[in-house]
């Protein structure tokens, strides 16, 4: 199969150049910048089209097994092919939790028959969730998971987290950090702030996140063990990880599309699809972010993708589920940053491409000769509006419905399938 | 003129001219209860529903009486305090309200927000008697005519709000009002009862309660709410007392004709002494009086009464 006449953008080898792609058995097989020759072959004509690595999403919660009325590994693979992700990483928080092999065996064997992307589980750090007693990583790392997460459920004990860092390297695994001190969020669902006591919301207040982010990256100094921290969302992480960083730290973060793009004013209308954790904060944190994100500070983008059915979403603010849908728009999310902001577009890419990959230790994420066939083909000028037609989730909660994108995923390939393909 | 909302959500969305408004037309409404047949036709064929998912006495009895003086026909629905969150939710509960098509809903609910999306979504009159503690319109609105009834006029007049400002739904509608109006406005409560972005509400703040009483016009007290305990905001109430209190010795260092009021249900011995409760100062019945005046306006209001009654 040959993809001709595209704009090639890897962020791995740094290149943006005009050239036609062959892939062959799953693999690209060979990489041609003049143009070539004729062929019996199937062609795909991506003129006028950017050619990129398929996207990697470290941060996705497919709900399988346990809570299949939300999404499951089929409909999430689907949103995924649609957003142009490749590759995609699903946190433990499942029924029965992912803490141990059997769960991970179900997701992968399940994956392997229902899914149309690559899914690479991630194992809970605890048993349960339950901040207690470690999980089986080792195990689990065996049967195929890329890294270990409590995601949802904070470490609260500094000890268990400095003996899962230690524990989770001697496995060559990683662990994902989701940063909330709960004594101080409470019965908090949004920023704290004055829009907070406006709305007559209880607040998360940012240094609840904070405390938590400078406590992680103090463990990971003392153990010499990287940590990962996902979902930042505050000036006060920013500074936090900057100062590890300039110290040596070996801290690595991600961020979602919609902390870089929403604030908690998206909350005014009590709209429960602006609920999340964390909570959208205000414009100085936001503008961190991207200031961050100009700087190379940040790592990576990923979604926190969280389907929740209608009727959970249809509660009150104060007690309807945190999380939103992310996978479709991911990629437009990065075209609008780079349209807002004048970041590089290849550098915003490396963010879900290169670095996750670095991060996890796992292949693709990359246009080279003898990689992975993981592409994904992307129309820059095409001007669209996402709405809830759109979705291909089970659950159809998103902030971003009635958002103006510039920037659509037009055909998505794995293993040198096609997977989704748009038009 | 007609009356531009078929909601009554907020203070915060109503502007200075609206809430004279109100307060003008109430006095003519409290007329109708101190008549001896205490009814008049305005509403005749209306059907106000009162939704209340959270205990209440005053308000409730409040909007009943006033519906029923304006001969609107009402029915009240309560619903347990714990069970909503695993049955039917709120908006679907709203939804069948809908179906049997009411005129004015009026809603308490112990989370915020609830009463905007039902206003946003429902076409019949939505009024909110209070919601978790974004929002209690009515109440302030009953604040301010009493305290306008006593003194003449709002502009100018010093407002005292003492206690747990930040779980306090009466104490933003109040701020809005009174800042609106003109009054000036101190909040005396723990740092601990004060919410977050204060320092934007355009009030005084003081952590000390004995400076402020000399100056103040109106002590307004707030319940205690004795379900924050656990959550660490004070150390208990032989504290509490002693320091935000309002006692006999407290209430002699009022201003000559400065007035104690209090939303209710009031804990006696707790943030208020029986002497300064039961004292002449004392407003609490008088706002309770004026509730149903004010719930009359407002049900006339947003029921497409015209703003020019007499």
């Amino acid at each position: 199969m040959w993809i001709k006449g595209g704009l090639i953008v890897d962020p791995a080898s740094n290149i943006q150049e005009k050239a036609d792609l062959y892939i062959k058995d799953g693999i690209i097989a060979g990489i041609y910048p003049g143009g070539s020759q004729k062929s019996d072959e199937m062609v795909i004509d991506a003129s006028g089209l950017w050619v990129l690595p398929g996207l990697i999403d470290m941060h996705v919660h497919l709900r399988d097994p346990g809570y299949e009325y939300k999404e499951d590994i089929s409909s999430g693979s689907l949103a995924a092919a649609a957003g142009g992700v490749t590759t995609l990483a699903c946190m433990a928080n499942t029924d029965p939790v992912n803490d141990n092999p059997s769960v991970t065996n179900y997701i992968l064997d399940k994956a392997r028959q229902v899914s149309k992307v690559r899914i690479l589980p991630v194992g809970a750090v605890t048993k349960g969730l339950k901040g207690k007693e470690l999980a089986e990583m080792g195990l689990m790392k065996k049967a195929g998971i890329v890294a270990v997460s409590d995601d949802g459920n904070p470490i609260e004990d500094s000890s268990l987290l400095r003996m899962a860092l230690e524990y989770a390297s001697t496995f060559g695994l990683t662990v994902m950090s989701h940063c909330q001190d709960r004594n101080m969020c409470a019965s908090g669902v949004m920023n704290e702030g004055a829009l907070s006591s406006l709305l007559g919301l209880p607040g998360i207040p940012p240094i609840s996140e904070d405390i938590m982010v400078a406590r992680d990256v103090l463990v990971s100094q003392y153990t010499g063990i990287p940590i990962h921290i996902t979902h930042i969302s505050t000036q006060g992480s920013v500074r936090i990880i900057e100062l590890a960083k300039h110290r040596g730290v070996k801290v690595t973060c991600d961020v979602t599309p919609h902390h870089l793009l929403l604030t908690e004013d998206r909350v005014r209308t009590y709209d429960t699809n602006a609920k999340m954790y964390p909570p959208l904060r205000n414009e100085a944190d936001r503008l961190s972010l991207i200031a961050a994100l100009k700087g190379s500070l940040i790592d990576c983008i990923a979604t926190d993708h969280a389907p929740h059915a209608r009727d959970e979403k249809d509660l009150d603010f104060d007690i309807a589920p945190f999380g939103m849908i992310g996978l479709q728009t991911l990629l437009p999310s990065i075209m609008k940053i780079h349209l807002d902001y004048g970041i590089d577009f290849i550098r915003l890419l490396a963010c879900v491409t290169a670095h996750p990959a670095r991060i996890f230790g796992i292949d693709g994420g990359e246009i080279k000769e003898g990689s992975r066939a993981d592409i994904t083909l992307f129309d820059p000028e095409a001007k669209w509006i996402f709405t809830e037609q759109d979705v291909k989730s089970k659950s159809k909660n998103s902030p971003f419905f009635g958002q103006e994108f510039t920037g659509r995923v037009v055909q998505t390939i794995v293993q040198g399938k096609t997977v989704y393909s748009g038009n | 003129m007609t009356w531009p909302y078929k909601d009554l959500i907020a203070i915060h969305d109503l502007k200075r001219e609206e809430i004279a408004t109100i307060l003008d037309m109430a006095s003519s409404f409290k007329e109708i209860s101190k008549r001896d047949i205490k009814k008049v036709p305005t509403l005749r064929g209306k059907t106000v529903v009162l939704l209340f998912y959270e205990p209440s006495t005053r308000t409730r009895l409040s909007f009943e009486l006033a519906a029923k003086r304006l001969s609107a026909d009402t029915t009240a629905l309560s619903a347990s305090g714990s069970s909503f969150t695993k049955g039917e939710t709120i908006m679907d509960a709203a939804y069948n309200v809908m179906a049997m098509a009411p005129d004015c809903i009026v809603v308490r609910y112990p989370y915020a927000g609830i009463p905007r999306k039902m206003a946003q979504l429902l076409p019949c009159s939505v009024i909110n008697a209070g919601d978790g503690y974004h929002e209690h319109p009515t109440q302030a609105l009953l604040d301010m005519f009493t305290m306008k009834e006593r003194f003449g006029t709002l502009d100018g007049l010093r407002v005292a709000i003492v206690g747990d400002i930040m779980h306090s739904r009466v104490a933003r509608s109040n701020v809005y009002g009174l800042r609106k109006m003109g009054a000036r406005v101190v909040l005396v409560a723990p740092k601990t009862l004060l919410p977050p972005g204060v320092d934007t509400w355009g009030v005084d703040v003081s952590a000390e309660l004995d400076p402020v009483i000399p100056d103040a016009d109106v002590i307004m007290m707030l319940r205690v709410q004795k379900e924050r305990l656990n959550r660490q905001f004070f150390s208990g109430d032989r504290e509490y007392s002693f320091f935000y209190g309002l006692n006999r010795a407290r209430v002699e260092k009022m201003k000559t004709d400065a007035v104690i009021m209090h939303p209710g249900p009031m804990n006696r011995g707790v943030e208020i002494t029986c002497d300064a409760a039961d004292s002449a100062r004392s407003m609490i019945l008088d706002q309770v009086e004026n509730g149903v005046a004010i719930r009359m306006t407002l049900l006339y209001l947003s029921l497409g009464g015209s703003v020019n009654v007499d």
